[in-house]
């Protein structure tokens, strides 16, 4: 089940919501919307995709001579703690040994953008705006201290590739496409196991390897139905949902008793 | 049809669950077992997190073993006092591997030691069970008569003191015996996911000589009350039972149930042993050549809350 939005759309869109850029100092504004503040995710929920589209907009003193624009969009999920563990061998057997721990990580992270983060910015440009999974600030607890490690970090590309493999973490250098010169777009996959929460979203707008504007935007992912009222219900009033479920499993037996009962 | 589990927070095959609650259903029937032994492997196999699978499980067995209990306790198969003291260790025994269970989850080694355990436990008793079967079936080939095997008089057991008379099973018992068996079946039954009839009936047969008349039933409460207690709290204090899981494999495993229990009929005694023994020890080494071979990503992620 996969929406995405005909082109026709943009333009009604990008009337409806809107989100500025902040920074009055720089000659280009970049307007930006994404095609749904709220996604809800039913049972069959399988997977979506939103789309963010945005033009770049010019003013007077934007330098005539300004044409070529690069464009990266963050998406950050929820932040969570996390505990990635390293088996080893241990008397014959694959244990958990070493850890180490993600401290408000983000639970969904996507890093899009027209070209390379190389072609675009110098390095220390995309590790002080943090352009790509390798130059993503992710805190880890390294004894007393807070800090992120080198990205070849055996700890931190293991944890980066796992959430890849879900879906959760991803970046792809050619997801957004400049429509016109000044018109672009770019999807935003969600995956089934996609995490509830509020979505920030970061559009960062580059020309000649600098930062020239920022935009932000955000939407929402709810779970509704049954499976949802099942899963807070589950966490909230554990007391509860366990009385409810072992009555359940006796109601099933009883039944099963009654139905298949030989005489 | 996929459906989404809420709590193990993955999309299945609602028709693939409820084929493996049929199956297992019907093996459990067929054997007089819980079949919780199975179900938590093969739940585990399929991509459900092992504290998911194993505190599922136990609302599945609580099920399956409360439509049983019912059949035997029109059949008056139940000793209501032999029940009762196995009960008082038994719930001790689930509480106590309940928090043991947290415990392990929260320093990280829960689905090392749900392996470890089911390794031991089940190749020991799978490997004992086919060797017996083998025996009897090449003992009745020969042309000689079966013994009914006592293993012994165990004297020491029934020199006890708090003895104790139980009027349905005509025994005459220490009750310290029969409160450590509930306890270690209530122990294990909470941190494996099993109900434990596969260990609680020989234990039962051959060390307490419980008779075979009262024998089952009475495993089968044991099993009930002490699987509808684990659920109580795992789903208290882990948060990891999933309701929607268990429902799909009870009504799987109570049909599974009827037509194995009819098949069960049908085969030799001594035959259904070595086949249960054959099934138990296949899954012991399936855990033990996963735990052998290096694993596809030795990393794991898990999230331990929220940030904000």
């Amino acid at each position: 089940m996969i929406a995405r939005i005909s082109l026709a759309a943009v333009g009604l869109g990008l009337g409806l919501s809107a989100a500025f850029a902040l920074s009055p100092a720089h000659a280009e504004r970049l307007i930006v919307s994404v095609s749904n503040h709220r996604v809800t995710v039913t049972p069959n929920y399988s997977g979506e995709e939103l789309v963010l589209f945005g033009s770049v907009e010019k003013d007077a003193t934007t330098p005539s001579t300004r044409t070529n624009y690069d464009l990266v969009v963050t998406v950050s999920g929820p932040r969570a703690d996390m505990v990635t563990r390293r088996k080893e061998r241990k008397f014959g057997i694959w244990i958990n040994t070493d850890y180490r721990q993600f401290l408000g990580v983000p639970t969904y992270l996507a890093l899009f953008a027209n070209r390379p983060f190389d072609a675009i910015a110098s390095p220390e440009v995309q590790r002080r705006q943090q352009l790509g999974l390798n130059n993503v600030l992710l805190t880890q607890r390294v004894g007393p201290d807070y800090a992120d490690v080198v990205p070849n970090d055996a700890f931190r590309s293991a944890f980066v590739r796992l959430r890849s493999e879900h879906g959760l973490y991803r970046e792809a250098t050619s997801a957004v496409t400049f429509l016109t010169p000044t018109l672009f777009r770019t999807g935003i996959p969600l995956p089934a196991e996609v995490p509830i929460g509020t979505y920030d979203v970061e559009i960062k707008l580059f020309s000649d390897g600098a930062l020239v504007t920022r935009a932000e935007s955000a939407f929402e992912i709810v779970k509704v139905g049954f499976e949802q009222f099942v899963a807070n219900t589950a966490r909230q009033s554990g007391l509860v949902y366990g009385l409810v479920t072992a009555f359940m499993a006796l109601m099933t037996g009883w039944m099963a008793s009654i139905v298949f009962r030989k005489d | 049809m996929q459906l989404y589990l809420p709590i193990a927070d993955i999309p299945v095959n609602v028709f693939l669950i409820l084929a493996m609650g049929a199956a297992v259903g019907f093996v459990s029937g067929m054997f007089g077992i819980g079949g919780g032994f199975l179900m938590t492997p093969l739940l585990i196999f399929i991509g459900i997190a092992p504290a998911v699978a194993v505190a599922s499980v136990a609302s599945h067995i609580a099920a399956s073993s409360f439509s049983g209990a019912i059949s035997y306790w029109r059949r008056r198969a139940i000793d209501p006092a032999l029940a009762v003291v196995l009960l008082s260790g038994g719930t001790i025994g689930t509480a106590l591997g309940v928090w043991t269970f947290t415990l392990l989850r929260s320093l990280g080694q829960l689905d090392l030691m749900i392996a470890l355990s089911y390794v031991v436990l089940l190749t020991a008793v799978g490997g004992l069970m086919f060797w017996e079967g083998l025996r009897a079936i090449l003992r009745t080939r020969r042309g000689m008569a079966v013994p009914m095997r006592r293993s012994g008089s165990h004297g020491w057991i029934h020199g006890l003191p708090l003895k104790m008379r139980f009027k349905r099973s005509k025994i005459y018992l220490s009750v310290i015996p029969v409160v450590v068996v509930g306890l270690i079946i209530g122990f294990i039954g909470a941190v494996m996911g099993i109900g434990g009839g596969f260990i609680l009936i020989p234990i039962m047969i051959y060390l307490l000589r419980v008779p075979t008349s009262t024998v089952i039933g009475t495993s089968m409460v044991l099993t009930l009350v002490t699987m509808v207690f684990a659920t109580m709290l795992h789903a208290v204090t882990n948060h990891l039972v999933d309701a929607v899981l268990a429902l799909i494999l009870m009504v799987g495993g109570v049909t599974g149930a009827q037509f194995g229990a009819r098949a069960g009929q049908r085969i030799r005694g001594e035959h259904l042993r070595l086949l249960l023994g054959l099934l138990i020890l296949a899954v012991g080494i399936r855990f033990a050549i996963e735990l052998v071979i290096r694993p596809d990503d030795l990393f794991t992620i898990r999230e331990t809350g929220g940030a904000g």
